[in-house]
């Protein structure tokens, strides 16, 4: 169908929006409340265009293409109109520019100068709002929030609702709730979908420099598998660049000396979560087997659904395993005082700011990791120490916590978790070489996935969910049918931990695709595709994890039924 | 011939306000593929000062729900339901519920207020939701109740179809006349009368100088007296103001009040800028120009019909000397 943005004919597809079909063609239309996750709100009043025979001023992202229609996207009347809710909008947003998640990005502050906006023109009827923290994970600065519902689709889709509108002097406020009944996950989905930079990171960025900060202590640092493609875009590459050896440089030209990738600890995860899994088959016991490493996952269950504790698997998560082998195993070769190390984990992720705070970790009264960055505060570092992932020459990560597998890597899409331990678990089960690699039925990117996997003479019958939405479905299928599956995995971010809430802004489907493509990507060029094989891996189990209470010290945990935690 | 060919002959337009074609309405509900369907009348007149709806719910309930039953029987209608504002749902359940006897339709009492006046709005509140307007398209004759084709005729509009089906439409409506005036009430009048002759034909012309507001205490149009020569097309009402011994500031404040209470907030026109008149109101500090922007926003970008027409009742009472 063709279509005519300010006097230009553009051929579209059926079914779009006149706002996306605007962007699809580089024609700017602002748009404050529209996320290509979420549905349709028309809240923020940015998007005005006007439609040929059809009088007065209309939102475009509310407005489905029709053949023929002829539009305009920036007329007096509409550019009136944007300034004067931009202004309005100024109103009732605390400009804190320079602590901001948005920093360069910010789509206010573009506009204010697009608009000519006198940001001032309205005293800020926020200004003395307060800043809520949720857990050592989030937190919201009510005083910047536009009110434009984001967060409230996004955390209702979590199944969490955690935020609510409540009124106060005869205006509705977007406020954390007081329900005891209700407690947030960590999940960080609602940061990535604000607009507004309303809502951060716990020390997004105040604390960035933080962990450089130790003085006489070791300093390592390790980093997520899915990091490595998507980090890059806060340096202007694509989408699923992948930039691991860049990382590992820029990483060392903070100044710090170790630097490790999680992707071995993953590879950890795997034949630990591998053995359990056949264990479990075999006994038949606290069946179907959930994963555990995603942290806003477990408080998910620890909170909302305490009765499926026992079908976590007790194996901890990657950062956790090789934050605590760094203490232990490293320490010990090194000949350095596992007190006088600090681990600091860049993850994609805001929950695991609250995972390494969990008691059940600590070994020996010791935490595994000491602190934890996300992708956007890592890149923020860097730029800050001027330091462009962009062109810096890469180096390897230190050996031999650096080997891993490319099972290792795919953990940070959808399926991944699953698909390496099917791989191992393969091989466990038919005592055989492997014949089977790749489990293209786990992967994608849709929020539910099933299969059933021949292993042997055994059909394995596994599920994939990400996103809470999909997984209470199959919560509550499960109590009606306990045996529909055997192994799930369940990851709380869309597309799992390339979605994360640490992850840069803005995402959309098309970069969460680019980034799990990128992961993969990676994995089939490796030689060594499963966890077993990795022989940095295989060492340390000959020669460190020798015994069942040492392995369950480093490699295991354990969940408790939560209250709720989040005081407002 | 069918009702609807009998509506589209009569012209009737709906009396809840927008003065949408009732033909066109039940035309698209009757289109509409899905065969659960639900025909929704709306007594909620939540406008101020109006009670035409009310008069008539009282007076001719047999009519309102004929009106109703004709529509669900031609529509092949699940159910019909009544939203009623609180006091109608207390004056006049019981009444209603006889009445109605075994058709299929149930009673609503309505929970929010001014702004449950909205079709979608209603919609959302039988559906226990958010009390906000919904997006459109699409359009509830598509998708209202329950993502079902609704039809939902105002109260006046039912009356008026049972009316059309026995031939004995007359082109009339009904009118509220409130404020200072002595033979205040509601009114049965013909569609053509000029305002000018609704007030001197209900014996409420005043003999003072004065200025009044049609079409809702809180939405509708001021007027002063040399304007009054025009029909009357709306929610159909007049409100009389002395001019000596009303204070217009005072009037405005009232009225922006009342809107920064009922709106829902959800748009940002809308919420901030009746936040900020209420706020130059209320701070006695008042600057024409930022008036004049905020309600050019209010006017063009709001997303529902409360937030564009804030401006037609602030205008025009700003501009009345
Ligand atoms: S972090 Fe997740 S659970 Fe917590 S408020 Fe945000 S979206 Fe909701
Ligand atoms: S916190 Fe952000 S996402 Fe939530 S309503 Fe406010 S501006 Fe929107
Ligand atoms: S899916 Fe990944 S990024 Fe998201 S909460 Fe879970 S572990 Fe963190
Ligand atoms: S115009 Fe006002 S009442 Fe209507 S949606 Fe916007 S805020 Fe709500
Ligand atoms: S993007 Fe269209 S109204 Fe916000």
């Amino acid at each position: 169908m063709i279509i005519t943005i300010d006097k230009k004919k553009i051929s579209c597809e059926d079914g779009k929006s006149v706002l996306e079909v605007a962007r699809d063609n580089k024609i700017d239309v602002p748009a404050l409340c529209y996320h290509p996750d979420l549905k349709i709100k028309g809240n923020c009043r940015m998007c005005l265009i006007e439609i040929k025979g059809r009088p007065g001023l209309h939102t475009s992202c509310s407005i489905k293409a029709e053949t023929g229609m002829q539009i305009s996207t920036a007329t007096p009347t509409i550019n009136k109109a944007r300034k004067i809710n931009l202004e309005l909008l100024f109103g009732q947003h605390r400009v804190e520019c320079a602590d901001c998640l948005l920093e360069h990005k910010c789509e206010l502050l573009r506009l204010a100068k697009i608009y000519k906006v006198n940001i001032n023109r309205f005293k800020n009827r926020k200004a003395k709002l307060k800043t809520y923290k949720f857990g050592p994970s989030i937190e919201f600065d009510s005083s910047k929030c536009i009110d434009c519902l984001n967060c409230i689709e996004v955390c209702k889709k979590q199944e969490v609702n955690f935020f609510e509108i409540k009124k106060i002097d005869n205006i509705n406020r977007v406020l954390p709730t007081c329900d005891k009944n209700r407690d947030c996950i960590y999940c960080g989905q609602c940061i990535t979908h604000c607009p507004v930079g309303a809502i951060e990171a716990v020390g997004e960025f105040e604390d960035s420099q933080k962990p450089l900060a130790p003085k006489n202590k070791t300093i390592v640092f390790q980093f997520a598998p899915s990091i490595r493609a998507s980090i890059g875009e806060e340096f202007g590459l694509a989408a699923g660049s992948i930039v691991t050896d860049q990382l590992a440089a820029a990483i060392r030209a903070l100044g710090v000396s170790k630097v490790f990738d999680v992707s071995l600890g993953a590879d950890f995860t795997t034949v630990e979560e591998a053995k359990e899994l056949v264990e479990r088959l075999s006994q038949k016991k606290n069946l179907p087997m959930f994963t555990s490493c995603c942290p806003a996952w477990v408080k998910f269950i620890e909170f909302y659904y305490p009765e499926f504790i026992p079908n976590l698997t007790t194996v901890r998560s990657p950062h956790i395993i090789s934050g605590g082998l760094i203490k232990t195993y490293w320490a010990e070769k090194e000949n350095i005082n596992p007190k006088d190390i600090y681990v600091i984990s860049v993850m994609p992720c805001t929950a695991k700011k609250h995972e390494i705070t969990r008691p059940q970790v600590r070994i020996k009264g010791l935490n595994p990791v000491d602190h934890v960055l996300t992708t956007r505060e890592l890149a923020h570092l860097f730029k800050k120490n001027k330091i462009n992932l962009a062109n810096i020459k890469g180096e390897a990560a230190d050996s031999p916590l650096g080997e891993h597998s490319g099972a290792g890597v795919i953990y940070g899409a959808s399926g991944g978790v699953m698909e390496s331990a099917l791989r191992t678990a393969y091989t466990q089960i038919c005592g055989s070489k492997l014949s089977k690699i790749d489990f293209k039925e786990v992967r994608g990117l849709q929020g539910f996935k099933k299969a059933n996997i021949k292993i042997k003479d055994n059909i394995v019958k596994v599920a994939v969910v990400n996103g809470m939405f999909e997984a209470k479905i199959l919560l509550e299928e499960l109590k009606q049918n306990p045996q529909a599956y055997d192994y799930i995995e369940f990851m709380a971010c869309t597309g799992g931990c390339i979605g994360g809430g640490g992850q840069p802004v803005p995402v959309n489907s098309k970069t969460r695709e680019a980034r799990a493509k990128g992961l993969y990507s990676i994995d089939t060029k490796k030689k060594i595709r499963v966890a077993h094989d990795n022989p940095a891996l295989k060492e340390i189990y000959k020669s460190y994890l020798t015994d069942k209470h040492i392995i369950h010290k480093i490699c295991h945990t354990t969940f408790n039924k939560k209250k709720r935690e989040v005081k407002i | 011939m069918d009702i609807l060919s009998k509506i589209n002959k009569s012209n009737l337009c709906g009396r809840g306000g927008a003065n949408f074609s009732v033909y066109l309405k039940w035309l698209a509900v009757k289109n509409a593929t899905n065969t659960t369907k639900y025909v929704i009348c709306n007594a909620a007149e939540s406008e101020l000062l109006v009670n035409k709806d009310g008069y008539i719910l009282s007076k001719y309930p047999e009519a309102v729900v004929d009106g109703m039953f004709l529509a669900i029987n031609f529509l092949k209608a699940k159910e019909g339901i009544i939203y009623l504002k609180p006091e109608y749902y207390k004056k006049l359940s019981k009444q209603l519920t006889k009445l109605i006897g075994n058709r299929p339709i149930s009673l609503f009492k309505k929970t929010g207020s001014y702004l449950c006046g909205e079709e979608t709005t209603l919609l959302n509140d039988i559906e226990g939701k958010r009390k906000e307007p919904r997006m459109r398209p699409p359009f509830p004759t598509i998708s209202g109740l329950w993502d079902c084709p609704t039809l939902v005729n105002n109260v006046e509009t039912f009356y008026y179809i049972s009316k059309i089906a026995n031939d004995n439409y007359n082109s009339t409506h009904f009118i509220t006349i409130a404020g200072d005036t002595k033979n205040k009430g509601t009114f049965e009048l013909p569609l053509n009368l000029s305002i000018n002759n609704i007030l001197k034909n209900t014996n409420n012309f005043p003999k003072f100088n004065f200025f009044v507001q049609i079409n809702g205490g809180a939405s509708g149009e001021f007027l002063i007296q040399d304007n009054l020569n025009k029909k009357l097309n709306g929610t159909g009402s007049i409100i009389i103001y002395n001019t000596k011994k009303t204070n217009k500031l005072k009037l405005l404040k009232k009225i922006v009040d009342y809107f920064h209470q009922e709106n829902c907030d959800k748009c940002v026109p809308c919420r901030e800028g009746v936040y900020r008149i209420h706020e130059m109101l209320k701070n006695k500090n008042i600057n024409q120009e930022v008036i004049d922007d905020l309600l050019f926003t209010m006017k063009n970008t709001s997303f529902c019909a409360l937030g564009k027409s804030v401006s037609t009742p602030l205008n025009s009472l700003m501009n009345i000397k």
